[in-house]
């Protein structure tokens, strides 16, 4: 199979659904500038035109609020916020509305919005221009969230996202875009809500979403042949698969939480508390959390180094928990 | 403090062109509203209600002026004193009795209450208990509209406590960058909460505001539903048009506090002759004085109405309270579709 990069997946899917269908407008700010959304958009204005491509004024709130609107009007549109530090701006539109239209009346209308969120992190960007907040919005009732790691699932799922009725935030992650895979040309779908295992082990489950899964088999080619690990790919975080976790957890017996957010009540802390409830009689060793710690992201790259877990951090949490 | 405004009778001559139906239609669609509003202020007293209800009492001329512009398809958007909007756009009366009782049988199966109303099958996507919130929905709405080109209008109706909100102001900026077929009400009864509009607005022209964005804007009375009706009409025909987005503030008042029934005078938050003022400048008796003065309203006939309506509140009294409660065994599974 043809292989692509990230970037080409994501900018093919947005081409192929905006062909098949019309109803989809692709709305938010610097849709069309690569220094917004790097080349994931190339071609969309040519192709379809300002009339579906919109490149907005900086107004976030607003804007999310108008894409709950024409959502609820019958399109469906995908909504871009080039940084997810922006979509603080706009979380009374997210949380309040787009998230609670559905349950607060009763079910009469949804609001099909795939909420594409962009993290942007490196580069010496700051407390500002880096944050990973994924799980304040799984936090939230009401909203879908996906990370897609891999140039397959960047595409199936955008199609399943654009295709829910309900709001879907799709976290991508530019750290991702070089990434390479193999991407079938016609379009299809990865189902919301279920996660995969990338790589088959014994001894640890590594549990990881989003660019960490990439550290997380790099870590497992590390630790190996000291530990055998196998490594989870969640892909969706909100609805999270839980039956993937604990049966990966109750043949390994140990596991290790990666996440790209802060650790307290984050990601990595919502699957600890699963593994606590649900799979504790699996359990041979402590749960480890590798996240980042409770603190801005800083500029410096000196700082960014130690600020960002990777592999480094992977590979010492699998060694203490087979230890 | 009251409002320095031309509040006298509505003259003969502004009614031309409009038929004495479709007068006779707004008196009673305002009459409507009054006493629904009226039965709700007392079920919030004998505590038989607990939702907060926000009372339209006073403002109908505005709802009813521009609903009777907008054809079914079209979308109105609302806020948490949202009665008058839904009954003035044709949502279901009994449905709406039923939901303020937080019933099953209500417009959103009592998960709403009186603040998250709707009758999406007439227009009525939902209303909002966040100020300005449902304002963004409406230019995206007419953003879809306008996608389609199938002359849909969509209406935001929002007080003047959301003229101190951004999003306002954001949402201004897009429709007019896009020519969306938008129509903004503002119904100012200077009151926000229970701040004063001079108390937290620099400057109360909340119309100029919206003109400096280019957007056709301007105030009115909103107590004389012809010059409602007359600049609704306007603003509609701008936007079905592709003339792009218009923006009204209509000066009403509510005659009840915030929320609830109480007239917010024993607490200070306003004075006894500034309510007394507004009731003398009552939306529905400056319509009938109107009417009888044109010999519109027959005799006996403003009786009538008032005893069909008050049959169709009776029922829907009967039809909310043996409404079932909403089952909790299903509420977690309504949260997605």
């Amino acid at each position: 199979m043809r292989k692509l990069s990230y970037a080409e997946a994501l900018n093919e899917a947005l081409h192929q659904i905006m062909e098949t269908r019309r109803e989809v407008v692709l709305i938010g700010q610097g849709v069309k500038s690569p220094w917004y959304v790097g080349t994931t958009t190339v071609g969309l204005i040519q192709a379809f035109g300002e009339r579906r491509v919109v490149d907005t004024p900086v107004s976030e709130n607003a804007v999310t609020g108008i894409a709950v609107g024409a959502a609820l009007k019958g399109l469906r549109p995908i909504l871009e916020h080039p940084r997810m530090d922006f979509m603080y701006l706009a979380l009374d539109q997210i949380a309040n509305h787009a998230a609670n239209w559905h349950f607060m009346f009763g079910g009469h209308l949804s609001v099909p919005l795939t909420i594409w969120g962009i993290v942007n992190r490196g580069g010496e960007q700051a407390a500002q221009h880096s944050q990973a907040l994924h799980a304040l919005f799984a936090h939230i009732p009401g909203l879908k969230v996906v990370a897609p790691s891999t140039p397959y699932d960047v595409k199936g799922l955008l199609l399943s996202s654009v295709e829910d009725d309900n709001p879907v935030l799709f976290v991508d992650d530019r750290w991702l875009y070089p990434q390479e895979g193999e991407v079938p040309e016609e379009l299809y779908r990865v189902p919301l809500g279920r996660g995969e295992v990338r790589r088959a082990g014994s001894d640890v489950t590594v549990i990881a979403s989003s660019f960490l899964v990439h550290a997380a088999l790099d870590a497992a080619d590390t630790a190996s042949p000291d530990a055998d690990v196998e490594v989870l790919d969640l892909r969706s975080l909100k609805p999270l698969d839980r039956d993937l976790i604990l049966a990966s957890v109750k043949k390994t017996g140990r596991a290790v939480v990666v996440d790209g957010g802060w650790k307290t009540c984050g990601m990595s802390a919502e699957i600890a508390a699963l593994l606590a409830e649900s799979g504790f009689s699996s359990l041979q060793a402590p749960v480890m959390r590798v996240a980042l710690p409770d603190t801005p992201a800083p500029a410096s790259a000196v700082l960014e180094k130690a600020y960002y877990p990777g592999m480094d951090e992977i590979v010492s949490a699998v060694r203490e928990v087979i230890s | 403090m009251i409002v320095e405004q031309n509040c006298g009778p509505i003259g003969r001559e502004s009614i031309e062109g409009i038929s004495p139906d479709l007068l006779k239609t707004m008196y009673r669609d305002m009459v409507r509203i009054r006493l629904f509003e009226e039965v709700v202020a007392g079920l919030v007293e004998e505590r038989k209600v607990q939702t907060p209800c926000h009372l339209y009492i006073g403002q109908e001329a505005v709802a009813v002026g521009v609903c009777a512009r907008l054809n079914r398809d079209d979308f109105v958007y609302s806020t948490h004193r949202s009665h008058g909007h839904y009954l003035a756009k044709g949502g279901d009366l009994n449905a709406l009795m039923a939901e303020i009782f937080c019933r099953s049988n209500g417009c959103s199966f009592g998960y709403g209450g009186s603040m998250h109303i709707c009758d999406p099958g007439r227009g009525l996507p939902g209303s909002s208990a966040i100020v300005g919130g449902t304002i963004p929905a409406a230019v995206g709405t007419a953003f879809a509209f306008d996608y389609e080109k199938n002359g849909g209008v969509a209406v935001a109706f929002f007080g003047d406590g959301a003229a101190t909100e951004g999003v306002l102001y954001e949402s201004l900026n897009f429709a007019m960058l896009k020519k969306l077929p938008a129509v903004f009400i503002c119904e100012n009864n200077f009151y926000s909460t229970h701040m004063h509009i001079t108390k937290i607005q620099s400057n109360t022209g909340i119309a100029k505001r919206a003109e400096s964005f280019g957007i056709p804007a301007s105030t009115i009375d909103g107590n004389n539903i012809v010059e409602v009706y007359r600049a609704a009409g306007e603003a509609v025909e701008r936007a079905r048009g592709g003339g792009g987005p218009s923006f009204i503030e209509c000066l009403t008042y509510r005659w009840r506090g915030h929320v609830g029934p109480n007239w917010d005078i024993e607490k200070g938050i306003r004075e006894k002759k500034e309510v007394d003022w507004w009731i003398g400048n009552c939306a529905i008796e400056r319509l009938r004085d109107l009417l009888d003065r044109e010999g519109i309203l027959k005799s006996g006939e403003k009786e009538k109405i008032r005893l069909v309506i008050e049959k169709e509140i009776d029922e829907a009294l009967v039809f909310a309270q043996e409404g079932p409660f909403p089952d909790p065994a299903g509420m977690n599974g309504r949260v997605f579709r």
